[in-house]
């Protein structure tokens, strides 16, 4: 029985959801500012590369939704859904060109068996890139994506726990600049944006997190997961990337560290946990 | 159980006050010394003297009150003399009827409506009587002694003139309770009775609602008569989990967790605290194996779970979820099942979480939700904003508005304020009494003084006077009984008990040892907490060293551990305190610790503080000079002139943790000019009875208490400046804290308080003179410790008068100063050893026998301030600072820091002279003493000064910043008052 997660179970997964990447994602896909065009066989292989390691290296079922060209951004399978325990919010994400991705995401996810649950107010927008769960509550980063009726819909969805809601500005999520490193950890980057959410986040929480701090903002995302045998897992920007980061992760003496390359996705505001969803099935009750 | 015999008996008797005088008096005579037989005689003299003018009614009815309010406090030897000496009266009292009846009427205040509800309840009145007999029938002897004279009366009582009330009090479980009570009752004794009927000990977590308007929910103030807060609702309550223990692990008894379930399971079906799916189903089923065990498949059938209701829309796919995960839990006891709950509940978001319907500045819809660590600002589900309770400087009312003002952020300079609209000014004042009261609870070592509040101020006086967890906690670790049985039955359905425990071992005698023990056996104390401290470890900010304990229970005797005599004033004494934090840090955590200690050893019942404090001024009066003091608080002088105000306040603290100790207290008195100091060595029990013979004041307190029902505005200043790091630790306390952090949380509470003091001081305008002390002192003398505290201030236009005691069982002592000079100086660490003190003056002369003087070494230090800028919360002029001044001396076993300020103000100039004596535990040191020489120096070098003046001022002020009575007080002094 999970019960109520804590700290204890945090990052524990048996499943992902990852999706191909369109060959529309070069030429279509959203970006917030304009930058290098995306090498897609690059980015390809980046992404086999992550998927990879998620399958092979720690042992996840990874269920791989196939590309939608019409979807240029669908390889971001975080913003469609919001999986929490047994219970799945299909989203309904800010920007128009993606509401269709929560369809593929949402058979998926009923196949698993969970409780699922869609946003059908239309008032209501959501990016899964918007929503950090620590293991004890939820931040909800009201950004051009995510309004305050979306962050509602999913506090009513995850009764549980605390939703609270986090102003972001600068950036295009609160993932942008920040993650969960490991129980109770957070990772944040050292933008004004970023140190300014953090206090946001303390001030509202009524748990003590510690704080993980990057020099770089795309850096603070990584991605944690907690795979029995394996324990504390985080994947994080390569080195070659962030190598200032990738120093402060090194420190991190007891998880097992994964440098991931993300340099083509990131042209298009990918970030590592981005591309996947973490979906833990206890047992099949 | 106390309380309820003495109310049963009593509750229709007047006596003439004679009669009861001397009985009571003969009664103490057993056990009482001498020099309590002389309080007692003087006290009975000055009674006599105050009722003697009033008319033969009023005489009447004043001595019920007082025999009903004495009778509370009694001791339970003492009570049972009581019970027989009541039955002896019986006869007197009957022939008395008619009278009674009339002085009833008189001293009735009430208005017609109460009568009314009055007769109601007659009728119903001989039913309740039978049932009340079935229940002291399982009580112990004592009690059914009670039961008998109860019966005996019964008969010759004519219904008309039953003086009790029917209250009915639904329970967790959804039976109804019932019981007759006095009218004039208090709210504690009904409360005291529920837990009783529930076998509960670990009661302070719980409270009773009653409710307006269906949804707006009050909860019964223990220390005030329930009919002034029912007013015309009928006595109908709800027993209700007030603060939830935000980790259930650490209740002592699983019959606590159990009713917390009960509570929880309320709120979960009811949508208080709400789940998902999957959490509504994990909790339902715990409750199924509490309440059926494991799962049957044959015993359970498919229906026996829709008997159940596990959510407000419970589904069939929830139930069949609810089953799956029942048969999951076998081997679980029904006390691990409730512990399985309560450690998912616990994780909820919204548990323990009230909410308040509100709107923000901009008018929109918000929720206000006060729980453990703070204030919770929603929107809708989404929490929008969060205020800790470290982060909290004040919270008032005012109307129908409500206000926090909270400490700058990081960046930031200013304090803001945030202003919330209620619905209505009851609303405002609920939510506020609600934070004042979670604050306490759950931040606060001890309780603040509600009576120093009471008399100073004009806004609400209310504070939470029970224990705080802290309190609670230490008491709970010495509850040493078999696990009490019970059933649970709260489905209704099923009736077994599949519970571990003994069975059978109801036994109420169980509870009296508990109490006998915590008031007596100061070892047992020790050596209990010393083993519950491992419980503890949660990272609250209550968890206490080790170590002081342990000190303390080698010396099992004659040592002070800890003292601080502090006079306050100015504003730098929040500036200063920094510097001295590191001492102060020391020194509080000694106290408080030892305060925890003594307020585990004292008796159980601790709802009458308020005859106690009362009593004070009287004795204080017979002992020395009566002279022109206004009567009490009842002179109406607490209208609010909100100008300025000045207030003298000594607030003494003493610690003991042995036995064999006797301690002296301090009588701070304003008057128009003249100093008493008197010591009164006594017994425990015969200081009790000296409280409780103090009727008067009684009555017109509880008439006052009635008046801030409706007060328009309340403040309450619960923190000050905690150095930034260390709030940060203190800020957020998960259940996963590490131990280390749990002491420096609790040091910096005490820290804290202090510095809160000071703070309210400087909120309050300009001239304001106060002198505090807190005062330990420990005499040597076989009997047990005590402790009272006294503070009195007085205001000569106002005839407003403050007087807080701080008593549990020994001596005590007044110190009345006269202020009359603008300026105390006092600039000397006194520090005096001695075994006996006696001071006594009405003419500015201290007389002071001391024994040994410590080695006194003195640094000083002068700092100058240049800022004219004071506090902001200040409000009006602050005026110009001139200088400040801080001086540190220190000597073997103090520490005395003197900070003068000087201010200019429209052409006039202030000084304010500001002293804390920090007393360290080693030494022998009798406080009083210490004090009184501060006192007499700082007389005598500023014999020009006008004090007085200075004082009234300072009470205005006060009252208007009704709750800024900063929490130090309450932490390190009100322990001993209430218990």
């Amino acid at each position: 029985m999970a019960g109520l997660g804590g700290g204890a179970g945090f990052g524990r997964c048996s499943h992902a959801v990852v999706r191909a990447l369109p060959e529309s994602l070069c030429q279509q896909a959203l970006r917030v500012e304009k930058g290098g065009a995306v090498d897609f066989a690059r980015a390809e292989r980046e992404h086999q590369l992550y998927v990879g390691v998620l399958k092979h290296k720690l042992g996840l079922q990874v269920l791989e939704l196939p590309a939608d060209e019409s979807l240029p951004d669908c390889v971001f399978v975080e913003d469609a859904a919001v999986v929490c325990e047994e219970t799945a919010l299909l989203t309904r994400p800010g920007a128009p060109s993606r509401r269709k991705e929560t369809e593929a995401m949402k058979i998926v996810l009923e196949s698993l068996n969970l409780n699922v649950v869609e946003m059908t107010d239309e008032n209501a927008t959501l990016d899964g890139g918007d929503v950090l769960f620590t293991g004890r509550e939820f931040f909800v980063g009201l950004s051009k994506r995510t309004n305050q009726r979306g962050a509602e819909i999913l506090a009513d969805t995850f009764k549980d726990y605390a939703v609270s809601t986090v102003p972001v500005h600068d950036s295009l999520h609160l993932k942008s600049f920040c993650s969960m490193a490991g129980p109770n950890l957070i990772a944040i980057g050292s933008s004004e944006g970023a140190q300014k959410a953090l206090k946001t986040m303390q001030q509202m929480s009524d748990h003590r997190y510690d704080k993980l701090t990057v020099p770089d903002d795309a850096a603070a995302n990584c991605l944690y997961l907690n795979i029995p045998n394996k324990g504390h897992v985080l994947l994080h920007r390569a080195p070659e990337e962030y190598p200032e980061s990738a120093k402060v992760f090194e420190k991190l003496k007891d998880h097992m560290l994964i440098p991931i390359a993300n340099i083509e996705l990131q042209k298009v505001d990918g970030a590592l946990t981005c591309c996947c969803i973490l979906i833990n099935k206890t047992s099949e009750l | 159980m106390v309380h309820e015999f003495g109310s049963e008996i009593l509750r229709d008797e007047p006596f003439t006050s004679r009669n009861k005088l001397g009985l009571v008096v003969n009664q103490f005579l057993p056990s009482a010394d001498l020099a309590c037989m002389e309080g007692v005689d003087r006290f009975v003299e000055k009674h006599n003297l105050l009722v003697e003018p009033k008319d033969e009614a009023k005489k009447k009815a004043e001595g019920d009150e007082h025999v009903e309010e004495r009778e509370c406090q009694l001791p339970e030897e003492v009570a049972e003399l009581k019970g027989e000496a009541a039955a002896e009266n019986h006869q007197a009292k009957t022939d008395n009827k008619e009278e009674e009846k009339h002085s009833v009427s008189s001293a009735e205040t009430q208005p017609a409506k109460e009568d009314s509800k009055e007769i109601e309840v007659e009728k119903v009145t001989e039913e309740p009587e039978e049932k009340l007999e079935e229940e002291t029938g399982k009580r112990e002897t004592k009690e059914v002694q009670t039961a008998e004279i109860k019966m005996e009366k019964a008969p010759q009582k004519a219904p008309k003139k039953i003086k009790t009330v029917q209250c009915k009090v639904m329970l967790l479980d959804g039976t109804e309770y019932s019981c007759d009570l006095e009218k004039r009752a208090k709210g504690q004794v009904l409360f005291d009775r529920v837990c009783e009927h529930l076998n509960l000990l670990e009661k302070d977590y719980f409270g009773l609602l009653f409710y307006e308007n269906s949804d707006q929910k009050n909860w019964l103030d223990s220390s005030k008569e329930i009919k002034r807060q029912i007013r015309n609702l009928p006595w109908l309550f709800t027993f209700h989990v007030k603060f939830y223990p935000p980790d259930p692990s650490q209740l002592t008894e699983d019959i606590t967790r159990y009713f917390l379930c009960l509570q929880l399971r309320q709120d979960i079906v009811s949508g208080r605290l709400p789940c998902s799916f999957v959490t509504h189903a994990l909790l339902g089923s715990y409750t199924l194996q509490a309440e059926l065990g494991d799962y049957d498949p044959e015993e359970h059938n498919s229906d026996y779970i829709s008997e159940f209701q596990f959510a407000p829309n419970q589904t069939k796919e929830m139930e069949d979820k609810v089953v799956e995960l029942h048969k999951t839990h076998r081997g679980l006891t029904p006390a691990q099942a409730d512990s399985q709950f309560l450690e998912n509940a616990k994780r909820l978001s919204m548990y323990g979480v009230d909410l308040h319907h509100a709107k923000d500045s901009e008018g929109v819809d918000i929720m206000l939700g006060v729980c453990a660590n703070g204030l919770l600002i929603y929107k809708d589900r989404l929490r929008i904003n969060r205020f800790a309770w470290p982060k909290i400087l004040k919270i008032s009312y005012k109307r129908s508005n409500f206000y926090i003002k909270v400490r700058p952020a990081e960046l930031e300079q200013f304090e803001s304020t945030i202003g919330f609209k209620l619905p209505n000014h009851r609303a405002a004042k609920r939510l506020w009494k609600v934070c004042v009261e979670h604050h306490t609870f759950f931040r606060l070592i001890s309780p603040e003084q509600p009576a120093k509040a009471k008399f100073l101020t004009l806004g609400s006086k209310f504070r939470y006077s029970g224990r705080t967890q802290a309190q609670t906690r230490q008491a709970s670790n010495l509850i040493d009984r078999p696990a009490p049985y019970f059933e649970r039955t709260s489905s209704k359905r099923i009736s077994r008990s599949l519970d571990g425990a003994p069975v059978g071992i109801t036994d109420q005698g169980l509870l009296r040892d508990f109490s006998a023990t915590a008031a007596g056996d100061e070892a047992v104390v020790l050596a209990k907490l010393k083993n519950g401290e491992s419980r503890e470890d949660d990272g609250s900010p209550v968890k206490s060293p080790p170590l002081e304990l342990t000190q303390d229970g080698k010396n099992n005797s004659l040592k002070v551990d800890g003292e601080n005599i502090y006079v306050r004033h100015s504003n730098l004494m929040l500036e200063d305190l920094d510097k001295t934090q590191d001492d102060l840090l020391k020194h509080q955590a000694s106290i408080s610790e030892l305060k925890r200690n003594f307020m585990e050893s004292t008796p159980e019942p601790r709802p009458s503080e308020w005859e106690k404090r009362r009593i004070t001024p009287l004795s204080l009066q017979t002992q020395g000079k009566v002279g022109p003091r206004a009567e009490g608080p009842c002179s109406g002088a607490r209208d609010a002139d909100k100008s300025s105000h000045e207030t003298l306040s000594v607030v003494e603290e003493k610690k003991r943790a042995e036995v064999g100790i006797e301690e002296t207290v301090v009588i701070n008195e304003i008057n128009g000019g003249k100093i008493q100091v008197a010591i009164d060595g006594g017994e425990p029990c015969k200081l009790e009875h000296l409280s409780k013979k103090d009727s008067s004041s009684t009555s017109s307190e509880s008439s006052s208490s009635s008046e801030s029902e409706d007060e328009e505005v309340g403040e309450y200043q619960p923190h000050h400046r905690v150095t930034e790091d260390v709030i940060k630790e203190e800020k957020e306390e998960n259940e996963d804290a590490k131990e280390v952090e749990g002491c420096t949380a609790k040091v910096v509470q005490c820290v804290e308080s202090v510095i809160e003091g000071s703070k309210e001081k400087i909120s309050i305008e300009h001239a304001q003179v106060a002198e505090e002390s807190l005062v330990e002192g420990n005499a040597v003398s076989g009997t047990p410790e005590e402790k009272s505290f006294i503070e009195e201030a007085k205001q000569d236009l106002r005839e407003e008068r403050e007087e807080e005691q701080l008593k549990i069982n020994g001596d005590l002592s007044h110190i009345g100063i006269d202020v009359k000079p603008q300026i105390i100086c006092c600039s000397e660490p006194p520090v005096v050893k001695t075994e006996m003190v006696t001071i006594s003056d009405a003419t500015q002369r201290t007389e002071i026998s001391t024994k040994e003087v410590p080695i006194v070494q003195t640094e000083t230090k002068t700092i100058t301030y240049e800022s004219p800028q004071l506090d902001g919360s200040a409000g009006g002029d602050a005026g110009v600072l001139l200088s400040a001044q801080t001086i540190t001396s220190e000597s073997v076993s103090t520490t005395t820091t003197t900070h003068i300020t000087k201010t200019v103000k429209g052409g006039v100039s202030e000084t304010r002279i500001e002293k804390r004596i920090v007393i360290t535990g080693d030494a022998d040191i009798d406080h009083d003493q210490a004090l009184a020489q501060a006192i007499k120096e700082a007389k005598e070098q500023h014999p020009d000064m006008s004090m007085k003046d200075k004082f009234k001022k300072l009470k205005r002020s006060r009252s208007c910043c009704d709750y800024e009575e900063p929490c130090d007080h309450s932490k390190l002094v009100t322990l001993p008052l209430h218990h």
